[in-house]
């Protein structure tokens, strides 16, 4: 399953507890559409960390990596996951 | 109450209060006149030879029922007496009756106490439905073409229903908002509560009945700032001569008194003050957790050594939870987002088994001298709102939330707690993100719960704030907010009366004494909250009785274990039943799909958000009510027993 599809899976099933595809646009930021609360972005990053074997450094926990599919999909290339 | 050419149907008023003998096991009376049954089932507390309720005045033109106390009433019987009243009793209810002659419906500003009062005057055909001012005694009625139906649970009223109640689906999204329904709303549709502060005045005549509402009670704080004069130290002395009398005048009771101690602040407070400043052996209760998290028995230790008290304490475990959840929702009449009130149904249980009715709690403390974390963050974001650009000011959040530092870097920060920071003036700002946070739950409500809701919760919420709002202070309108939300709707009902008299317990609330209250209202935010140091007041005030370790301690709020409770090695077979596909779809409050998808992230121990647990527990709760109330509305309350009835 590819990165992008892999992260959607993840915010489908676990965040909008959902199968439809079309509640979720890759651009939608996370916590303006109320989809992660602060609590959440903790089981986001645990996620990250488990799913690609990567650690997510304090001073990466900005929402311009984390905050919605796009940016989590251009974070992980950053870091060589494609 | 029916039109006063019609006798009421006394069976069904014995039916009625045949659902609240928990409330009052002790005696049950029902007095009827054309037009007006009043039902009483009683928990003897003070005068217990001749206290039984409805009480008369005089010439028996006036009768009166109450749940709860009215604890001036000596003072009150005292000056009644030098006016010529006669007294029959020795209860503090008879006081109303004549009070009630004396100044008509403004004798209620002259009662110190927690109250229901139903009181019937036959010579002008009226009656007064009235409760206290921080709505501690709950009062609900309903109406129909058979007349208007009073009671102090919800239940009660069921039994009057033709047929099976329905949800008022605008009060779910509330609760799902608030975590309370707006005042008067209830969860049941055409089932109101009569609101804190308020009174009823319900005229009867042969054509019908005519009803008006009014206030004579509200929260107030000074507008433009314009607070009380007196410096620090006289007012941390003023407050405690405040507290030391709201203890000593609820100490009046024919009964043994006990107090709930928790290991915080205010608890503590209380029962140091009960301990210091009155004869009575202080007898005290607590809740301790198995899991290490909620657990505050070193606290509850070290004051007990301290004071070296008779103690009793219950422990509660994952699976208490679950196993009392049922029972506890049947008192709540509500869903409820935390299973924090069950609990405390365990803890008034142990109170009855001990054989004490009545408990001081520390209940109150933190809206009327601002412990809580709202107060703090609300602080901080006036703070930042003055220059939103600001990089150091909201990282003064991570000292209010340790665990921010963990989890999320300074851009979250920014937005979690930035919403709304460029309109401060707006009536939410204090409450906008714990409501934004709240609201997320939502998402579980299926779509015909969704088409279904046509009232925005915060607009219903804020067309019932006083005209003054806008003039307070941004700190005294959080405390407002607070009060009418999170204490009336949810602390003081499904966490306070409904877990202490499902067991036949009173509480009782110092802190909620509306002197101590009145007097608060009038201080400086910043006696309240010195800093980030809340309750900053209580803390001076009470500097020379209580232990430093338990002034300094860091706030606890008290939580209970939420998801892990049902969902451990010992499921209960209900949790199963009521989140299944078929009972979701049933009930059609939630999108089944999106429950089970809930399900399968908490099976795969993934479901660890302040959503997640929120939402299990909405969902739960909803489906139990449903289950109590709807599906087993024909076998329950279609065919409730009958009991003795005194008439």
């Amino acid at each position: 399953m590819s990165v992008i599809n892999k992260i959607r899976k993840e915010i489908l099933e676990n965040y909008l507890f959902s199968e439809d595809e079309s509640e979720l646009n890759n651009d939608e930021s996370f916590l303006e559409y109320g989809i992660i609360d602060s609590t959440g972005v903790l089981e986001l990053i645990f996620f990250l960390e488990e799913e690609f074997s990567i650690e997510v450094k304090d001073r990466e926990m900005i929402p311009e990596n984390l905050d919605s599919v796009t940016n989590l999909v251009n974070y992980l290339k950053a870091k060589g996951i494609e | 109450m029916t039109n006063s050419a019609t006798s009421p149907d006394v069976e069904a008023v014995q039916r009625m209060a045949s659902e609240l003998r928990h409330r009052g096991p002790d005696s049950l009376n029902i007095k009827c006149f054309p037009g007006v049954a009043l039902a009483h089932t009683r928990l003897s507390i003070i005068d217990l030879k001749t206290g039984n309720q409805p009480i008369a005045n005089e010439d028996k033109s006036i009768w009166v029922i109450l749940n709860g106390e009215i604890y001036n009433y000596i003072e009150l019987r005292k000056e009644l007496v030098a006016k010529g009243h006669i007294f029959t009793t020795k209860s503090d209810t008879e006081v109303i009756v004549h009070l009630y002659e004396e100044y008509g419906d403004d004798f209620v500003i002259q009662l110190n106490g927690q109250f229901a009062i139903a009181l019937c005057d036959r010579r002008n055909k009226r009656v007064l439905l009235i409760r206290d001012r921080v709505g501690i005694a709950p009062l609900f009625y309903t109406q129909n073409e058979s007349g208007l139906m009073f009671a102090s649970e919800v239940k009660s009223l069921l039994t009057t229903f033709k047929s099976s109640p329905t949800m008022n689906i605008n009060a779910l999204d509330q609760i799902f908002t608030f975590w309370s329904p707006v005042s008067p709303n209830t969860i049941f549709k055409d089932v109101y509560e009569i609101s804190p502060g308020q009174m009823l005045v319900i005229n009867y005549h042969e054509q019908g009945i005519e009803v008006q509402k009014s206030t004579y009670w509200d929260w107030n704080f000074p507008v433009n700032s314009d607070f009380c004069s007196l410096d620090e130290s006289s007012s941390a002395t003023k407050l405690k001569e405040l507290l030391i009398d709201a203890v000593n005048i609820r100490l009046r009771s024919d009964v043994p008194v006990g107090a709930y101690l928790s290991g915080g602040l205010d608890s503590s407070a209380i029962a140091a003050l009960i301990n210091n400043y009155t004869d009575n052996q202080l007898r005290t209760f607590s809740i301790e957790f198995e899991e290490e998290g909620f657990d505050e028995s070193n606290y509850q230790n070290l004051f007990r050594e301290n004071l070296n008290t008779e103690h009793s304490s219950i422990r509660c475990a994952n699976e208490d939870i679950s196993s009392n959840f049922l029972k506890t929702i049947w008192h709540t009449e509500s869903p409820i987002l935390r299973t924090s009130p069950v609990p405390m149904q365990m803890l008034s249980g142990l109170v009855n088994e001990q054989n004490y009715k009545v408990v001081f709690t520390g209940e109150g403390a933190d809206e009327v001298l601002g412990g809580y974390d709202i107060f703090k963050e609300t602080k901080i974001r006036k703070f930042w709102s003055r220059f939103p650009n600001s990089k150091v000011r909201p990282l003064l959040l991570r000292k209010l939330y340790p665990y921010l530092n963990m989890s999320q870097g300074d851009a979250y920060l920014k937005l979690f707690f930035g919403q709304g920071l460029d309109t401060p003036e707006r009536f939410s700002f204090s409450h906008l993100t714990r409501w934004s946070s709240t609201s997320q739950c939502k998402e579980f409500f299926s779509d015909d719960v969704k088409s279904s809701i046509n009232q925005n919760a915060l607009d219903t919420f804020q067309a019932t704030l006083p005209k003054d709002f806008e003039r307070w202070n941004y700190f005294n309108k959080a405390q407002y907010i607070e009060a009418k939300t999170l204490m009336d709707g949810y602390l003081l009902c499904s966490q306070g009366d409904r877990m202490l008299m499902s067991n036949s317990v009173e509480g009782r609330f110092p802190f909620l004494d509306h002197n101590v209250i009145e007097f608060a209202n009038t201080l400086h935010p910043k006696l309240k909250m010195k800093g980030l140091n809340e309750k900053y007041l209580l803390k001076q005030a009470m500097s020379n009785e209580l232990n430093k370790n338990i002034i300094g301690r860091y706030k606890q709020p008290y939580r209970a274990p939420n998801i892990q409770a049902f969902f451990g090695s010992d499921r209960k077979d209900y949790v199963h039943e009521l989140l299944s596909e078929s009972s979701i779809e049933k009930a059609g409050y939630f999108h089944s799909g999106k429950v089970n998808r809930l399900l399968k992230k908490i099976d795969k121990g993934r479901a660890i958000g302040n959503k997640d647990n929120m939402a299990l527990v909405g969902i739960l709760s909803t489906q139990a009510w449903h289950r109590h109330f709807i599906d087993n509305f024909q076998t329950h309350f279609k065919g409730t027993r009958r009991q003795e009835v005194c008439l």
